[in-house]
């Protein structure tokens, strides 16, 4: 038989772990809202600069510019984005799974990883040394602190650069993609160099509009800025994520400690019973002990 | 006529103008009302605009993308 002392502490200890986790899903409810919300303000940004690019360059070729040059792979950079915090479930762990991979599948190449959170940033310092890029920073935990579309576009133009100069020949992003609070797609999507747009028909104008200064100069102002929104997107699609597995964990959290509280009430009061009964059943025998 | 300036944080004005001054690479170009198709770059500077009630406001950029179209003008500011 249990002891009734042991069974009440773990009651308590129980009960607080309820009271931390469900605050947890709380928070994670919260910060999902807003993860969600900055996708929505960011998402008509995104589609308009994509339909302007579409109407561009239906008429000019494409594939001539600096970050649509296809090399022969030599050097490849994973940017991966993790979260600064665990206790969300397989969420890190898929990104981790996914990047060992991808590095499997490019056995040929170099293969360095770019991290966006801590979680693989740890990763990285113990898997990835020496790194043969040094300029690859190690401090992106610090995005998220402020998440905004200036400090994420930084690292894409540190990555746009090494394309440009030849550091890398193909820059993959691994992220995890939201689909809803409870599922995540772990994604890797070719960000350098550019896949072309696929032509669809509505994609072409019927009309003239007046281009200053000219086409081809503004289709190199605009390539830069969608490569930004694609990494800009991915980050903030996998903030989103990172909360909705945080949210899903402590949830799920939440409900197998209540079911432990719940078995262990049951024992609790079966033991309190068990005790009740026999100390009747002593001072029973005693007294008939005394009267016989 | 209608304008947006839309950045990847957040929409930063909505609605009716009389007309706007935009920095364009080339230099400042004003869009009144009727402007024909138009898709430009923008420099650095002061988005100005003159509001259907006459009230001006200016909203700098870092650079960004216009187009204009049917009396409609997105501004993709930075």
């Amino acid at each position: 038989m249990a002891n009734l002392k042991e069974i009440k502490n773990r009651i308590t200890s129980i009960n607080s772990t309820v009271q931390i986790t469900s605050a947890m899903k709380m928070v994670s409810a919260a910060k999902l809202k807003r993860a969600q919300d900055a996708i929505t303000q960011m998402r008509p940004y995104a589609e308009k600069l994509q339909e302007l690019l579409g109407n561009l360059s239906s008429s000019l070729d494409s594939s001539e510019g600096v970050y649509s040059q296809e090399r022969e792979v030599k050097n490849v950079l994973l940017i991966g984005v993790s979260s600064n915090k665990g206790l969300c479930g397989g969420f890190n762990n898929n990104i981790i799974k996914r990047v060992k991979t991808l590095k499997e599948e490019y056995s040929q190449a170099n293969v360095d990883l770019l991290s966006i959170g801590k979680k693989l940033q740890e990763f990285s310092n113990k898997t990835f040394v020496p790194d043969n890029n040094s300029a690859i920073p190690n401090d992106l935990e610090k995005i998220f602190d402020d998440l905004n579309f200036s400090n994420v576009s930084e690292v894409a133009e540190m990555a746009m650069k090494w394309f440009a100069n030849g550091v890398y020949d193909k820059v993959v992003i691994v992220y995890n993609q939201f689909k809803n609070a409870a599922t995540q797609i772990v994604q890797a999507e070719q960000f350098l160099p550019i896949l072309p747009p696929e032509q669809t028909a509505e994609n072409t104008s019927s009309v003239e509009y007046i281009f200053e200064p000219s086409k081809k100069e503004i289709i190199e102002d605009i390539i830069p800025k969608s490569l930004k929104i694609q990494l800009y997107k991915a980050v903030l699609d996998s903030y989103a994520a990172e909360h909705g597995a945080r949210m899903t964990a402590m949830h799920k959290a939440t409900d197998n400690a209540n079911d432990l509280l719940f078995d262990l009430k049951l024992t609790y009061n079966k033991a309190r019973q068990a005790a009740i009964t026999n100390e009747i059943l002593e001072i029973v025998g005693g007294a008939a002990a005394l009267e016989a | 006529m209608q304008l947006d300036i839309i950045t990847p944080d957040t929409n930063v004005f909505s609605g009716e103008v009389t007309s706007v001054v935009l920095p364009g690479i080339d230099g400042k170009l004003g869009v009144l009302n009727n402007h024909a198709p138009l898709i430009t770059t923008l420099a650095k500077g002061d988005v100005k605009v003159t509001k259907a009630s006459g009230e001006i406001e200016n909203f700098p950029t870092n650079g960004g993308v216009v187009e204009v179209l049917n009396n409609k003008i997105i501004v993709l500011a930075e």
